[in-house]
Order: C-alpha cells, then structure tokens, then sequence
C-alpha cells in the first residue's frame, strides 16, 4: 500500500445557508479544494454525508454531486457512518489510492440539515442510535449523552461546570476562525446559565444544527511532489467499531472504538500521544471531548477535565483541540464534521490558520466519531 | 350456578395508576365550588402513558404471580373493559401475550358498563368449572371517561383488577356459587362514535343499580339459604360511597364487612374494574375461612354475585405482588385542570 | 405503522427477552445471534425479571419526531439484576427523587405518541418499585 497525501482542500463557512441546497454546498467546497490544489485530475469521487434520504429523500447523493459538480462519469461512493461520515469517506479515499486503484481521489463532506423542523431533524440524528433499542423509545442522541456525563459526574465526582472549558476553548478559537458558525467567545458563567436540553447537557454543551460542505483532493504522495501548496502526507487512515447500542458496551464510559482506533492509528504512523501537536476531535458534547481524550491516551480515566481546566488544551498548551473551533465553535454539519476536521488538521499545518494558528504544528491528528461511540475513525497528518 | 368441577381464585393482582386529581380542583375549574359536597376527594387518573391495557397487564402479572402457575397453561384471558384502546382488535390479546399465555389460549373483550370484569370472571370460572381448562384469567380495568363538567367527572376513575381461576384445591378462595340478574335497563350508554357516555341521572338509581344489585344478592342468598351474617365480607360495585353503603344496609351487611372494600372513597369509581378491586382489598386483608360475598353491577344492567371462601393458601401467595392498599398509597397530585386536561387527552387541536 | 416489525419485536417488548449464550453462560439484552462474549452462535430466548438498579438517567425535552406528547419524559440507563445495562424510557418519576442506585422494575407502557389512529405501541420502561424493599 502506497502513501497518500493531501494536495488540495476547500470548505463553504458553517452555517444556516437558506440559499444553498445540499448540491450548491458540495460543488462550492469541490471547486474550492481543486482550485487549491491547482490540479483537476480526479479518479473517483468519495461522498461522506449522513441525513441526505432520511431528511430530503435524496439517496445515490455521491452520483448527484459529481453529476452537479461535472464529474461525470466518475466512479462515486457515498460512505456513511452517521457523525463519522465525513472521516470514513476520507478512510475510503485513503484505501482506494493506497491501493492503487486510484491516483487521484476527491472526498467531500456535505451535510445540510436547516431545511428541516428540529423533531425532525432529532428523530433524523437518531438514526444514529439502536433504531428498535433506542431511537424506537424515543431516547434521544442528547439523551444518550446526557446518561453518560451524569454517570461520568457521578463516578468521578466532578460537576457540571468542570465541563466549561472545553465549549469555552472551542467558542475561543472559532472566534479566530472566519468559517466558523459561531464568531463569539463566551464565558464560563454563559455556560453554566444556558438552558438544559437534557439534564444535565445544556445548550453550550452541545453542537448545533447547521449546513456546509468540506472537500479534500487526495493522491499518491508520489504525486504530489509537484504540487502547489505542500502536500500534507496521511501517516495514518483507521476506524474501529464497537456495539451501537451504548448499554451494551462492556463500560459505557470508556470508547472503547475512539481507544482501537487511535490505538491503531498511533502504532501505523509510529507515534504517541505525546508526538500529537494537534488534536481535532469529535466535540459533539463536551462529555465526548473528555471521554476521546481519555480514549486517546492524552488523560488517565476520569482526568480529562483536569487537562482542561489547566489549559493544556488551548492552542499553546501540551494538547491543542479543536483549534479552528471544532463541532461545537465551528460547528457540525454532521456527515460534514470529518473532512472539516481534516481540513482544518492541513491549514495549521501547513501554517495557513492566521490568528487561530498552532506554532510549529507537524503532526495533526482527526477524529470522527459515529453515534454515541460505535463507530471511530482517525487519520494522522504531517507534514 | 355452581360449577361442574370445584373452582376457585388462585391468583389475583391489582392496579391503580400513581396520577390523583383533587376533586375541588375540577368542581373550581366549572364553578362548581360552591361548598356543595364532592363525592369523593380525590380520583385516580392514567398517566399519559397508561391505558387500560396497560393496567390490565399489570394486574395480570400480579395475578400469575400470587397463583405461581406457569403461563403457558393459562387457557382464556378474557377483559372487561368500557375503555378499549381499539374499538377493533382486543385489548386481551395483547395481555396474553404480555403475560405468556400465547399461543394456546382463548381470548376476548366483553362489554358490559361496570360489570364487564365480573362477567370476564364468570366466563373464566365456567371455562374451569366446565374441565375445559385449568387455569383461565378474567380481568375487569377501565381508564373511565367522563364529559368535562358533567357530575360524573368527579368520580370517573381509572384502576381495576385481575383474577386467575383454576382447581379449588390450588385455590386461594374457592368459589361456591354464582348468579347474575339481568335486564334491559338502558340507565347509562354510548353510541360509537360518541367520546363520553350519556346517562338517566336519577333512573340510575333504584330501577338500574339497585333493582339488579338487590335481584343478584337476594337470588344468590336464598339459592344458598344464607344470610349476610354468614360472611366476613362483602363487596358491592361503588360508583359512589353512598350506593354501596345503602345496598349493604339494605342487604343486612354491616360497615365493617365492606370498609377495606370501599376503594371508592379513596380513588372514585373505577368502572369494570370497581368491584373487582375491590374484591382485590379483601383478599389483601381477609383470613383462611373467611367467607366473601360479592356483587357487582353493569349498566344496561346488571348483577353478577359471587360466594366465595378464603384458604389456608392465601395468606402465603399474597406477598407475591403488590396490595391495592400499596397502589392507593401510591400518588401523585395533578396540580391543575389545565394539567388534567392534558394528561387525560381531553384538549383536541380543531 | 411498521406492524410487522413491532409484531416481531413483542417477546422483547412485552416481557423483556433477551438471549443467553449455552456456551459461555453470558445473558444479553437486546436479543442476538452471536453471542458478544464469545463469538459462537446458537443463543437461546431469556426473559430478564425486570429487576434493576439505575445506573444513570436523564430528562428529554425536545422530543424527536413520534415522541412529542409523551414530553417532557424521563430515560434511563439501567443495570438489570442479571448482570446487563439497558437504555430505557423511566416512567411514574414526576416528583419521584431519582438517584444512580434506585431500584427500579420493569412496567409494560405506551412507548410512542398514541394518536386516535394507528397502531399502539406498547414496550418495556422502569419506574421506581411500587413496594420499596425485598419482594
């Protein structure tokens, strides 16, 4: 298997495009990533995107968007993996030219979810979940989440403004972010007063409803010698799975999924923890942000909060995350969220994330997760 | 009527719904509190997620579990109910499966105002006295409606409960003999499509329920040549505290011999389910060779009455599951009208 | 109405069957074909009791989509006595003090909007014990 690079991206900004259809934000972000990379080979066309049938009765959406981008005849996937969606294009990107089957692959992450009621779109990111064990009982994706930072509360008796720093941090560098849905820092007392949506997660705990497109052009890194922008090289391109139902995890606290993958991730790219100069991981809620840190080898088990209340994770600190603002600042068009993570691993380091920028970043790491942990995929990136 | 083969109730369970609505609470929301007095002070109501198949499992399950039988052998479910969730397709199917009496069993919804449980019991008693089974259930739970507003709405209650019959010598109480009285008495109805039953008002009285209750009681009494004072207790249908006090008195039966009986004065009138929970009450209290006499009453109308006599077996299976006095125990106060109306599902969106 | 698929579902729905693996004695819920522990087949039908402690829980607000009327409801994840956790809908808690560690059994309920129309589904959900201490 031959090593891939990452020689071109692009992204619409996140937010409630009234005027964009799904198509618009996908050919938008195509057309940006190619015009980065100055180069318009394409041999396959892989479409990362999770809500497409269940919100507007558009299945075969990868053909759509090469059609709408004038593609056609590529070969076209859509890969889903609910929230990881946009990751798991990019493994599929990775394995079809590492394999060889293709030199030149384009990977998009279109997500458009402001059209739709929000029940609608509640019962739509269930989808998610256990359709006949959890969805079917009307148990929420908050909900799940909220049943695991109580318990988290509980056994490592913390409370529920420990979480504060992590939607604080990523409010901070989404404020120097000029793609980002939200543009305002907020404070630790704003956390604590937003309102529930689930007890105990709150509206600043959690990442909200949006639309965007990010795309990715991919080749052989022998190929990419002569590009425009230097190419970024993927060290490493995993996913892992566990159960999807979260009671049936062997302990609903530890993701065990996020674990395998960066595990295998770690050990491909030949790194640890330590190495990572960045991290863009999956912060849907902030209980994610803490249970992916400890997943990830960066906190003992139960000790994440105390890595962010110590500021290790802003962007001068030991472990920056979410440094262009992640799901939660920059926001999460959810099939969208792994190519915008990816995107944004390449801009800082590649030195192009301006006042949101890194120091000497060399090693990126992206995380996508689907569902309430079941499903983690994680490249490596240097440069 | 006695049966062919000696029968009695070897399992019963109970079920009352945790929601209570004050009575003052609807009489303030019409205008009604003038001072004049409420039936009663407090009613019980399903919560939202309650229905009458959902109570009736819950009986069911108390039932199986006092009796200690294995399901499987559990030959007829049958449920009466004036609140069927389908207006087609039966609420006792679904019991039945809920327990684990499918496949190999009989199954039905009777109709039948108040009395709809007791002729699901006597069904069930028969379905055993007659050899053709060992164990068949009868089960009597309403979630009642009434019209906001009308009087019926302070008492209009939800709850009821369930008896598993089989062999007398596997019986809690042993069955000796039952009757019913009937007549076509139209005293309360509702047409299909109608939401809430449409009643005589004072025709409800003597020529409906105290005409039949008295007709049952009396015909079973004297086919048995007994008297009132040869039962510990007595169990009346209450859709109020006064008519079962009234026909108890009238019957010779003292205050004492129904007081654990009178559900009515702490949760209103559970319809089919009235007299069966209230049945439920004394076998929760009652001691080996007590002997029980019971009378419902059904509008359209009618009156089954029951002899029966309590065994040794009771006092250990009653533990098995929860006493009524436990599901009245059990509250929690709706705070207003408005709050009632919603968790009643009377606010329709035009 | 999806009736076939709730018909499928009604041993699990109604009476809480899971499965046990004859190999490796585990217990599971929901039902499988493959047993989790040890990756054999052959799991058989196993009714739970009912019985739980929660392990945590939860209060939705913004209901999804089917779940509307039923709002604001509580869910919950609970640790059945027999050894698995299930994620769950609590009912009967309004003005009940919840805690991780309050016995809990399992009641058959509505588990979806009940309109006039269309098909009840009727499912498992945990309240706290009507009788506090041993049965």
């Amino acid at each position: 298997m031959r090593e891939v690079a990452i020689i071109g991206v692009g992204q619409t900004d996140v937010g409630e495009h009234w005027d964009k259809s799904i198509r618009d934000l996908a050919v938008e972000a195509i057309l940006a990533a190619r015009r980065d990379a100055g180069v318009d080979r394409a041999d396959a066309l892989y479409v990362g995107n999770m809500l497409s049938g269940e919100l507007a009765g558009q299945e075969n959406l990868a053909t759509l968007v090469a059609d709408a981008a004038g593609l056609l005849p590529i070969e076209a996937f859509k890969i889903e993996a609910a929230c990881a969606s946009g990751g798991a294009a990019l493994r599929g990107a990775c394995l079809g030219v590492a394999s060889g089957a293709h030199d030149y692959a384009l990977v998009v992450g279109v997500e458009k979810m402001t059209d739709y009621l929000t029940d609608g779109v509640t019962a739509a990111l269930a989808t998610a979940a256990d359709a006949d064990y959890e969805a079917g009982f009307g148990v929420s994706f908050v909900a799940l989440n909220a049943l695991l930072m109580r318990r988290y509360m509980h056994d490592f008796k913390v409370r529920h403004e420990d979480f504060a720093p992590f939607s604080v941090n990523s409010h901070a560098n989404a404020a120097l972010n000029p793609r980002a849905m939200f543009r305002q820092p907020i404070t630790a007392e704003d956390f604590i007063r937003s309102p529930v949506i689930a007890d105990p997660i709150n509206v600043l705990d959690s990442s909200g409803i949006c639309d965007g497109a990010a795309a990715l052009l991919v080749c052989a890194a022998s190929e990419a010698r002569g590009s425009r922008r230097p190419p970024v090289r993927i060290a490493a391109s995993t996913c892992a799975t566990d159960t999807v139902g979260l009671a049936e995890r062997r302990d609903p606290l530890v993701w065990q999924s996020v674990a395998d993958s960066a595990r295998l991730a770690y050990d491909r790219a030949k790194v640890g923890p330590k190495d990572i100069d960045l991290f863009e991981l999956h912060d849907a809620f902030t209980i994610v942000s803490a249970l992916s840190l400890e997943a990830c080898g960066f906190a003992d088990r139960g000790s994440a909060l105390k890595l962010a209340a110590e500021g290790r994770i802003a962007r001068d600190g030991d472990i920056p995350v979410c440094t262009l603002g992640g799901l939660k600042g920059r926001g999460h068009p959810v099939g969208a969220s792994g190519i915008y993570q990816a995107v944004e691993v390449v801009q800082q380091l590649r030195g192009e994330a301006g006042a949101a920028q890194v120091k000497g970043a060399k090693v990126g790491m992206a995380q996508s997760v689907g569902g309430s942990g079941s499903v983690a995929v994680t490249h490596i990136l240097r440069i | 009527m006695k049966p062919a083969r000696a029968v009695g109730i070897v399992g019963y369970g109970a079920y009352v719904p945790r929601p209570r609505v004050a009575t003052r609470v609807i009489a303030a929301a019409w205008g009604k509190d003038d001072g004049a007095r409420l039936p009663v002070q407090e009613k019980s109501v399903p919560a939202a997620d309650e229905d009458t198949v959902t109570m009736a499992i819950e009986a069911a399950r108390g039932a199986v579990a006092r009796a200690g039988v294995d399901p499987g052998d559990i030959r007829a479910v049958w449920v009466g109910t004036e609140s069927k969730p389908y207006a087609v397709k039966p609420s006792s199917t679904i019991v039945a499966e809920a327990i684990g009496a499918t496949p190999w069993v009989s199954a039905a919804d009777l109709e039948f105002a108040c009395k709809a449980g007791s002729e699901a019991m006597q069904a069930a008693l028969a379905f055993v006295g007659s050899g053709m089974a060992d164990y068949a259930m009868g089960i009597g739970m309403d979630a009642a409606q009434s019209k906001p507003g009308d009087h019926l709405e302070f008492t209009a209650a939800a709850g009821g409960a369930a008896f598993l019959f089989g062999p007398a010598d596997r019986a809690l109480a042993t069955v000796e003999a039952s009757t019913s009285y009937v007549t076509d008495t139209p005293d309360f109805f509702r047409r299909q499509h109608m939401h809430y039953p449409e009643h005589g008002n004072r025709f409800t009285g003597e020529p409906a329920y105290f005409t039949h209750s008295r007709g049952a009681t009396h015909g079973l009494l004297e086919s048995l040549g007994r008297r009132a004072q040869d039962y510990r207790w007595a169990v009346f249908h209450q859709p109020n505290p006064k008519f079962m006090r009234r026909i108890a008195t009238e019957m010779g039966f003292t205050e004492e011999q129904i007081t654990p009986s009178a559900v009515v004065d702490r949760i209103g009138n559970t319809y089919s389910g009235a007299s069966l929970l209230g049945l439920a009450a004394i076998l929760d209290v009652a001691a080996a060779g007590d002997r029980i006499f019971f009378c419902s009453y059904g509008s359209g109308a009618g009156s089954d009455a029951l002899s029966l006599t309590v065994t040794e077996r009771l006092a250990a299976a009653r533990d098995a599951a929860p006493a009524v006095r436990d599901y009245l125990d059990r509250r929690q106060a709706i705070q207003d009208y408005g709050e009632y109306l919603r968790v009643t599902r009377a606010i329709r969106l035009l | 109405m999806e009736l076939p698929r709730h018909h499928r579902m009604r041993r699990t729905l109604y009476r809480l069957e899971g499965s046990a693996c004859p190999s490796c004695a585990g217990r599971f819920f929901p039902p499988r074909q493959v047993c989790p522990a040890c990756r054999k087949d052959g799991l058989r039908p196993f009714a739970f009791s009912g019985r739980g402690t929660l392990y945590s829980f939860t209060r939705v607000v913004q209901a999804p989509r089917g779940f509307g009327s039923l709002a604001p409801y509580a869910v919950g994840m609970v640790r059945l006595d027999e050894g698995p956790l299930i994620t769950a809908p609590l009912t009967d808690v309004e003005g009940a003090d919840l805690a991780i560690g309050t016995p809990v059994e399992m009641v058959t309920r509505k588990v979806k909007d009940a309109t006039d129309h269309g098909y009840i589904v009727y499912g498992y959900k945990f309240r706290p014990l009507v009788r506090p201490g041993p049965a």
